[in-house]
């Protein structure tokens, strides 16, 4: 247990040991370990970043779902509106016809009236000068009486 | 082992293969421990050298051949290995030494490993390894230490290493004056010149013992530890060699023994390797 020179090679081998370690180990481990770091912290702040990427875009996506619904529903909406309008329309419009139709006949109806009630007066004046020469047995002159059966049949 | 007594085994394994100037047998091994004695300071211990260089080396290639295919993506399991005691030494660094600097981290990683793989020797089974050495060899007598840790010179050689780093820093950092300002002006202080030159011898007792005590308790502690437990398994062999019972029990403490030295193998490795950080720390620190 003899205190030699064998510290002094210890020592020796331990520098040279030391100086590998610090020039071919510890650089390349050290630099894999922070790298490595790096990437895993990266790779986490991706995760989450993604995670709230796809959180916006759901949000999103919900979003136009409820406005197109609501755009569909307002559309419906104004489909209804639009036929009961039209339904409308076609109504007045039948009615309008059916009065232009209506008026037409009673026009005729008044113009046939009027026609036969001419045609009638006629006839009445005639009847009645007929008449008149039976009762007076002779005959009147149509001439100088036509005024007079002609104010008649105007009063009839 | 049959012939030997029992301090002579003792002995034997307690001995180191040495090589030196012998004044009478010139450069040669020594053949007892007398011999060994004789060769002064100028001798190695053989075995002590080839042990921790063998480990050393085996720590360097094993973690080179990690470092150099060590990628960012999936780690392989000898990265993955590499990686745990690179963090691990990274993170007791950052802890303790506050200041930058690139010698810490890759020091403190080889002292942990290093260390701790010359304690685990202490694991192997005291005879295998002596007795391969004495086969190879040839010669039966062969003196052949495994543990290198449980050599004060292993101890003593790092420890001194690590003292001369704090020497270096203190003095790098604080400036020679500065240094030596730390050692001369403090704890005692004085507005008193004349107090102050009086006070000057106290401080440097007081400090020099604080700076010598940190490489002689680093080299010592380590070496005390592994030298006690070394001891032991050398005595609980011993029990191999008296009887089918006593075998037996050898057996069983041997075990219980190494289950508890395993802890003590990488507590000693890691306190080695934090004191040196807290020396090399304190070395970096300009407080007074």
């Amino acid at each position: 247990m003899n205190i030699n020179a064998t510290l002094i090679g210890q020592s020796v081998a331990f520098f040279i040991f030391v100086l590998f370690c610090m020039k071919f180990v510890w650089p390349p481990v050290i630099t894999a370990l922070r790298e490595r770091q790096k990437k895993i912290a990266d790779g986490l702040d991706a995760a989450s970043r993604a995670t709230r990427d796809l959180e916006l875009a759901q949000e999103k996506a919900g979003e136009q779902l409820r406005e197109a619904k609501a755009q569909a529903a307002e559309i419906i909406e104004q489909a209804k509106k639009r036929a009961n309008q039209l339904v409308d329309e076609a109504r007045e419009q039948a009615r309008d016809e059916a009065e232009r139709v209506k008026g037409q006949a009673r026009a005729e109806i008044e113009q046939e009236l009027n026609g036969v009630k001419d045609a009638l007066r006629a006839q009445v004046g005639l009847l009645a000068v007929s008449g008149a020469e039976k009762i007076l047995g002779s005959s009147i002159d149509q001439n100088a009486h036509a005024e007079l059966v002609n104010k008649l049949a105007a009063e009839i | 082992m049959a012939e030997q007594t029992a301090s002579g085994y003792i002995q034997h394994h307690l001995t180191n293969l040495t090589y030196g100037q012998h004044p009478v047998n010139g450069w040669s091994f020594a053949h007892s421990a007398q011999e060994a004695q004789e060769m002064g300071f100028w001798a190695f211990h053989v075995d002590t050298l080839a042990v921790s260089v063998v480990l050393g080396l085996l720590f360097i290639l094993l973690f080179r051949s990690a470092a150099k295919r060590a990628t960012s993506g999936q780690p392989g399991a000898l990265q993955n290995f590499v990686e745990i005691m690179v963090e691990f030494v990274d993170g007791s660094v950052k802890d303790t030494f506050h200041g930058r600097n690139a010698l810490i981290a890759p020091l403190a990683l080889t002292i942990f490993v290093w260390v701790f793989l010359m304690n685990l020797m202490d694991l192997v089974p005291v005879d295998w390894l002596p007795m391969t050495a004495a086969t190879l060899a040839g010669d039966p007598h062969l003196f052949f230490r495994v543990v290198p840790t449980t050599d004060p010179n292993a101890t003593l050689g790092l420890a001194l290493s690590v003292f001369g780093l704090i020497l270096y820093y203190s003095i790098k950092v604080k400036g020679l004056g500065g240094f030596l300002g730390e050692l001369t002006l403090h704890p005692f202080s004085s507005k008193n010149m004349l107090v102050q030159i009086i006070l000057i011898p106290v401080n440097f007792l007081l400090e020099f013992v604080t700076l010598i005590a940190k490489p002689v308790s680093l080299a010592l502690r380590l070496f005390g530890n592994l030298y006690a437990g070394e001891l032991i398994f050398i005595l609980i062999a011993i029990m191999f060699g008296g009887g089918l019972l006593l075998g037996a029990l050898g057996i069983a403490l041997q075990w219980a023994w190494a289950v508890f030295h395993i802890l003590i193998i990488v507590l000693q490795a890691f306190i080695f390797m934090m004191l040196t950080i807290v020396y090399l720390s304190m070395a970096h620190e300009d407080n007074h």
